[in-house]
């Protein structure tokens, strides 16, 4: 199988302090990857790295190379316009903008190509679809996105995170704020849509990584503790640190 | 729950902390009681002595000098909408475009330190010296007053409120809302407007309208800039230009007790316009949002 993204060296830093160190990574391309440790271990401060999301912020920094096919996204050449459009994010609250359920997913479609309304429609209704969430919106796609439920927000942000057709979906702890039930649709769906994207997904639930990825990298103290596949990681670590993480030990 | 014998010698006694309690909401009820009672107080003096002038000539009539028939506030009204109007048309933009930077683009630049720092001193300042000031580098050179010049002041005074405001209410829309137009490939400048403003809406408005209605009463910084003029508001850019504040000064100034129901009932309709202008927008918005 392919390899969609490489970190190679990656570190990181919020001013002065470092949060990543030397962090290597190999990502599957049409797999889901779990990214698993304790709090403040760096999951998301790595995850934001992928869509460079972070030079939001003037003091964060990031050196060495993230390769996305091949090429070093974290080169200043690289338009990051661009890069977002390939690389969705799903954050860990749902996001929905203030506008209607339909504007929300064609947000992104009319920010990137010019299309046609038809077009449009018959995207959007693609991506509610993608995103399970269709046959609960469909007749009020005219309503404000603020109004639906806290499960239906966040597949709603699938939705409009998969509308432009990205290669990559990140998703930070995206079923933390959400009820169970709500859970188990996400992680059904990201199984789906693992056949046209590469996820990586952060998670606390150790169930659910194991019910849902093929491979599984555990972060301790912004290093990447141990990385394989998830059947591995899960019943037989190399390192000791990983397997009290995983029972439950520690975290 | 039972206690240990431990803990149970030292408890704090009910009684003190109820007493606390019930202190407390007693005080905050007192305070608000004073505060809804003086307003609702204002709002009964101003309804018992202006409702008794209040007839369609008098709305509809422009004013005139002591002693001559059918004088009304109608001239007033208009110059009153036409100095706050111009000076909300050029301030707001202007305002909301300042804390539009202040919030999103220099939060923690020199030059935002510095705009905060001198949107409070000017928010402090008292508003004569405004209209002092718009008196020394406009009324003066221009070699007379006009509606123009009051709308200047107006605008001096409402431009940090404004600016204020919108910064306070963009920094309330969490970061995350951000991140994720961002993360969609939406730029800087898109994400503000499409994602940012359009959250921080409601907010926004109401902050504007606020700005408006306190301006739409100052008096002092007019006295120096549109004056008055028994007259239509005609010459809004060359000509003292009536307006409601001055002519409820003037008014109540008057020896004369007619003059001075005249007064009571411009302040009626003035308060009127405000209330109206802020109800309306309310609902207007509480309507669309959400
Ligand atoms: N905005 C920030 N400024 C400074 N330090 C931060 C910031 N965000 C996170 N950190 C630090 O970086 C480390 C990793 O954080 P994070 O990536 O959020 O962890 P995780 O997602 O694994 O819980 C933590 O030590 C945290 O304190
Ligand atoms: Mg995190």
């Amino acid at each position: 199988m392919a390899t969609k993204i490489s970190a190679r060296n990656l570190n990181f830093f919020y001013g002065n302090h470092q949060a990543l160190f030397d962090n290597n990574i190999d990502i599957e391309a049409n797999s889901i990857t779990a990214v698993i440790g304790p709090s403040g271990c760096g999951k998301s401060t790595h995850l934001r790295i992928y869509n460079r999301i972070f030079e939001l912020y003037r003091d964060q920094r990031a050196s060495g190379e993230l390769l996305l096919d091949g090429v070093n996204v974290l080169d200043k050449k690289v338009d990051v316009l661009d890069l977002r459009r390939r690389v969705g994010m799903i954050f860990q609250k749902p996001t929905p903008f203030p506008m209607s359920v339909f504007d929300n997913v064609a947000y992104p479609l009319r920010l990137h190509f010019k299309l046609s309304r038809a077009e449009i429609a018959e995207r959007v209704e693609q991506a509610l679809i993608g995103a399970s969430i269709w046959d609960e919106v469909k007749d009020k796609l005219k309503s404000s996105g603020l109004a639906l439920s806290g499960g239906q927000q966040q597949r709603l942000c699938i939705a409009r995170a998969i509308a432009a057709e990205p290669e990559v979906l990140l998703m930070d702890e995206p079923t933390s704020a959400i009820d169970p039930v709500a859970t188990l649709k996400i992680e059904e769906l990201c199984l789906r849509l693992k056949e046209k994207f590469t996820i990586v997904i952060v998670t606390h639930n150790m169930q659910q990584a194991a019910r849902i990825s093929d491979f599984t990298g555990f972060f301790y103290k912004g290093r990447i503790e141990e990385f394989g596949t998830t059947e591995k990681i899960f019943s037989n670590p190399d390192k000791k640190r990983t397997e009290e993480y995983i029972t439950g030990r520690f975290g | 729950m039972s206690y240990s014998s431990d803990l149970n010698r030292c408890r704090r006694p009910l009684f003190f902390r109820k007493l606390t309690d019930t202190v407390l909401r007693l005080f905050s009820f007192a305070a608000i009681s004073v505060a809804v009672g003086g307003m609702g107080w204002i709002l009964f003096c101003v309804l018992r002595y202006g409702v008794g002038v209040l007839d369609w000539g008098f709305l509809l009539n422009p004013s005139r000098p002591f002693g001559l028939p059918d004088n009304g506030i109608a001239n007033a009204v208009l110059g009153t909408l036409l100095i706050t109007g111009v000076s909300a048309a050029i301030t707001v933009p202007l305002g909301i475009a300042a804390g539009i930077y202040l919030s999103e683009f220099g939060r923690h630049s020199r030059i935002a330190h510095f705009l905060r720092f001198s949107a409070n001193v000017m928010m402090g300042m008292p508003s004569i010296l405004v209209g002092l000031f718009v008196y020394i580098i406009f009324v003066v050179p221009c070699g007379h007053f006009s509606g123009f010049a009051g709308s200047l002041a107006l605008g001096i005074i409402m431009f940090p409120v404004v600016m204020r405001t919108t910064e306070d209410m963009l920094a309330m829309v969490p970061y995350t809302l951000r991140e994720s137009a961002l993360a969609l490939g939406m730029t800087r400048a898109r994400t503000t407007l499409a994602v940012v403003c359009r959250s921080a809406r409601n907010g926004l408005v109401t902050g504007v309208l606020l700005a408006i209605a306190r301006v739409s009463g100052e008096t002092a910084p007019l006295l120096f800039t549109a004056l008055f003029a028994d007259s239509w508001p005609n010459r809004f850019f060359s000509a003292p230009t009536a307006n409601m504040p001055v002519l409820i000064t003037q008014y109540a100034d008057s020896p004369f007790p007619t003059v001075q129901s005249a007064a009571w009932g411009a302040a009626l309709v003035i308060t009127l316009l405000v209330l109206t202008l802020n109800i309306f927008t309310r609902m207007v918005f509480r309507e669309r949002g959400q």
